[in-house]
């Protein structure tokens, strides 16, 4: 993955740059040592990693705002970092950079019951969100599977969903107000506590644009009502076709579940030896997930189970008590874990339409033959948002281009069926040079025009995201 | 001007000589936008229906009612309820998908399943200088890119002009049903309907009329799913809201079809408005403030939806604005005429990121000029 060459003006003014940035922000809070900085070397894309200039931890909107006026002043670049959960690099440094960390940067601001909303600063984690206000029946939606980890300002900047996105949305649908430093320093305030916000969809530009446009400081975001119970099924059937037309059937019969959670064999043989949940061992397995009261949840399961029964399922179970619907989660809940026993694994999350399920998963199959890595499937099936796991070797010589090489080809078959390449990861740059597969010159010209509009000089995360050779008069014109 | 295609619309749109005013159906015609018409009515027909994956992809000049019907074969709809204005704006003509989508058009039912952008999966658009851009596509989770997408939804033509559409769709519910607190003041109102929706009941409308069409203030509750399961709930919620008084329950359709399908309709397009003169605001808040705002206003009549987070007032004239000073929300005149602007002015920075965004995309501002600023 190719990376820009740093600047080397910006490298010779390190000193300069950190102490202008140490005048504002507490002495722990400007980290420039080079052994200190390799902390903030890479996020979960780990096969990539480069020190910073140095990073910096703020605790508030007005020091985050004094970084951002210094930088902008000193032609400094900016890489915003969440909780470098991301699985796309989208918070790899460059060495000319300064990191903008928010871990510090956790409090709860105001908790709103009869408005349903919540104001946090944007390093909490996204588990932490759901943490302040459970014990008074509420929930924030979003639930990626970092979300112990993971931090809200990642979380808007890369949209993240979950698997209870089905019902409930991804980010942006819950995300109802921002506080956002602009590149420049000045501090915006877009939307607030009440539910649509005025003019042009400014929040819905900002909630995904992966830390391009401003650094969001604050948000405040819809919490709802947690249902009164919820419970899963589960279902093995010996096609991977079979178990698409059962996803297809049950949304169709107008019953919407919180979840439906695909794995294939590959993923359910892993599983199965790392977590021991006791799932059969079929092709393909499905677990539905339905809420509302005891009654509620009956009366829906009854008719999944139906249309469920219809395809001659290897297995079909209901978890009958609350340690039963664990069970049924616990393998799901491990299948990165499992096959990270296996190898090294590269995830990928390209999105297609759900009625393309079992030719897509038939050609990765075909192709994990061609490239001779293997590869389990594990995904929202209803969203159609994949994860196919590759497996590789990364002591290996090769194994890793080689892995990337396939992850390609599968994420171009997504967009040649009708999908996308990222559901809810992110292009960081992982995907950023396939971005011309979807999108030709005139659409990544009007995504960039927006960038041009927030940082005039493409200072922010500027190598991310689009191809380097359609970035590469813009960032040039701003120096780096 | 009617072009047939994405490439007459762009052609057109380069060779204009002067600004351009984009109609649908033309049932919100907007006075104060000058220029010539593009009719966008020829560039109609669904695409793409994919029940199965929830997905409707139509040309922006597809009636609102073919899609319906498409929808409605399939037991699926469009969950997010846009208002129909022709009543209340004494307008003719079929709304549009593209004119929905590009003013983001949601009704009651967005205060649980989101709005017209939260359902909006891709856009087809033509920008200011005749580009012809994509942006999303047709599935649930796309993060891939900016997101153009929610962008257009709102933008009312301003930024460029819908071409196709794709949305997500929900399975239609088999059964509705309404519960009723009857003669509430606005602030008990406002607190019954956040109890309801701070319930784990799944409340999907909530909207107080202080004078119902009989009269008196009525606080409507709904709740919509399987039998038993509307049963059920309507039930709970009568035992929640029993602080705040007698309660009552519709469930489905009555015979002289004043059910509740016909009363959410008349919430919807806020009936009780129409024949009544007057100009129409529509102001959004936090549902707590509501009661305070409205106090404030001095209205002719009033209406809340969304829980109180969205107020329709019936004025006769003049900038409500003026009245409310400096308040955490927007309001926007929906009808009458006059020299305040229609949209809610922005506070300065947001107003130059928004003039530096219609740059961009409409360098020459000549795509519905004046519209929204």
């Amino acid at each position: 993955m190719e990376m820009p060459a740093p600047n080397a003006s910006v490298l010779s003014r390190k000193d300069q740059i950190v102490s202008r940035l140490q005048a504002v922000l507490p002495a722990n809070a400007v980290i420039s040592d080079v052994a200190e900085t390799r902390a903030y070397e890479c996020d979960a894309l780990t096969a990539y990693r480069c020190p910073p200039l140095c990073a910096v931890l703020p605790a508030n909107t007005a020091e985050v705002a004094a970084v951002m006026k210094i930088c902008h002043d000193m032609g400094v670049p900016v890489v915003p970092r969440g909780s470098g959960t991301s699985l796309a690099g989208g918070a790899l440094p460059t060495a000319d950079c300064v990191i903008l960390g928010v871990a510090k940067m956790n409090a709860v601001i105001e908790t709103n019951y009869p408005d349903r909303y919540i104001t946090v600063q944007t390093g909490r984690t996204n588990l932490s969100v759901t943490g302040a206000v459970e014990e008074d029946g509420f929930f924030y939606a979003p639930d990626p599977s970092s979300q112990l980890a993971c931090a809200i300002a990642g979380n808007i900047a890369m949209n993240s969903g979950g698997a209870h996105c089905l019902k409930y949305g991804v980010t942006t649908n819950n995300l109802l107000g921002v506080t956002m430093v602009m590149m420049d320093g000045s501090v915006v305030e877009i939307g607030g506590a009440h539910m649509d916000a005025g003019g042009l969809d400014l929040l819905g530009i900002i909630c995904g644009s992966e830390g391009q446009l401003g650094i969001v400081t604050e948000a405040t975001l819809r919490i709802l009502p947690k249902p009164e119970g919820a419970r899963p099924v589960l279902m093995g059937y010996d096609s991977n076709e079979v178990a698409g037309q059962v996803v297809t059937d049950i949304i169709k019969a107008g019953v919407l579940p919180v979840a439906i959670e695909f794995m294939d064999r590959p993923c359910i043989e892993a599983t199965e030896a790392f977590a021991k949940a006791g799932y059969p061992m079929c092709e393909a397995l499905l677990i539905v997930e339905v809420e509302g009261s005891d009654a509620e949840i009956d009366a829906q399961l009854a008719l999944i189970m139906e249309i469920a029964a219809q395809h001659n399922p290897v297995e079909l179970r209901e978890a009958k008590s609350a340690d039963e619907a664990a069970r049924i989660w616990l393998g799901r809940k491990s299948a990165f874990g499992a096959m990270g026993q296996i190898n090294d694994y590269m995830c990928l999350d390209g999105t297609i339409p759900v009625s393309q399920l079992p030719y897509v998963l038939r050609r990765i199959g075909e192709m994990s033959k061609e490239y001779g890595l293997g590869v389990g499937n594990v995904f929202h099936a209803g969203d159609g948002n994949m994860h196919p796991l590759i497996l590789f070797d990364a002591n290996k010589p090769g194994d890793l281009e080689l892995c990337e090489a396939f992850g390609a080809d599968i994420l171009k078959l997504c967009v040649e069926v009708g999908g996308c390449l990222t559901g809810e990861h992110g292009v960081g740059i992982e995907k950023r040079d396939l971005m011309h597969t979807q999108y030709d010159p005139v659409d990544l010209e009007a995504q960039m025009a927006i960038k041009d509009v927030f940082d005039p000089a493409w200072l922010l995360n500027a190598a991310k995201v689009f191809p380097l050779d359609s970035s590469e008069a813009r960032r040039a014109a701003g120096g780096h | 001007m009617t072009p047939q295609t994405e490439e007459d619309l762009s052609d057109l749109i380069k060779d204009a000589q002067g600004p351009l005013s984009i109609q649908g159906g033309g049932t919100r015609s907007y006075a104060h936008v000058a220029g010539d018409k593009v009719d966008m009515r020829a560039m109609s027909g669904i695409t793409l229906y994919e029940p199965g994956a929830m997905t409707i992809v139509a040309k922006a000049g597809t009636p609102l009612s073919e899609i319906n019907a498409a929808l409605a074969a399939e037991n699926q709809r469009l969950a997010f309820e846009p208002m129909d204005h022709r009543a209340l704006l004494g307008s003719t003509g079929e709304p549009t998908i593209g004119g929905i989508v590009a003013a983001n058009i949601s009704g009651p039912r967005r205060i649980s399943v989101g709005a017209c952008r939260d359902f909006l999966l891709g856009v087809r658009f033509v920008d200011g200088a005749g580009n012809i851009v994509k942006n999303g596509g047709r599935v649930m989770k796309n993060v891939t890119g900016y997101d153009l997408v929610k962008l257009m939804s709102g933008a009312y033509g301003t930024l460029g002009v819908l071409t196709e559409v794709s949305l997500k769709v929900l399975p239609n519910v088999a059964q509705t049903g309404c519960v009723m607190l009857h003669g509430l003041n606005d602030t008990q109102a406002i607190k019954a309907m956040s109890a309801a929706l701070g319930s784990p009941f799944e409340v999907t409308g909530a909207a107080h009329l202080p004078q119902s069409m009989q009269g008196d203030p009525i606080t409507m509750i709904r709740i919509e799913g399987f039998d038993a399961s509307v049963k059920y709930r309507a039930d709970r919620l009568r035992d929640l809201l029993k602080p705040f008084g007698d309660t009552t329950l519709q469930i489905g359709e009555t015979e002289d079809g004043s059910g509740t399908e016909k009363g959410w309709e008349w919430v919807r397009d806020v009936s009780a408005f129409s024949d009544q003169p007057g100009d129409v605001w529509r102001i959004s808040v936090k549902p707590s403030d509501a009661a305070d705002i409205v106090a404030k206003l001095v209205a002719t009549a009033v209406q809340y939806d969304w829980g109180g987070g969205l107020i329709w007032a019936l004025t006769d004239g003049g900038d409500l604005r003026t009245k409310l000073g400096d308040f955490k929300g927007h309001a926007t005149r929906i009808r009458g005429a006059g020299d305040a602007p229609v949209f809610h002015p922005e506070p300065t920075p947001i107003a130059t990121i928004s003039a530096g965004l219609r740059a961009k995309f409409d360098p020459r501002n000549i795509l519905n000029r004046g519209l929204m600023a």
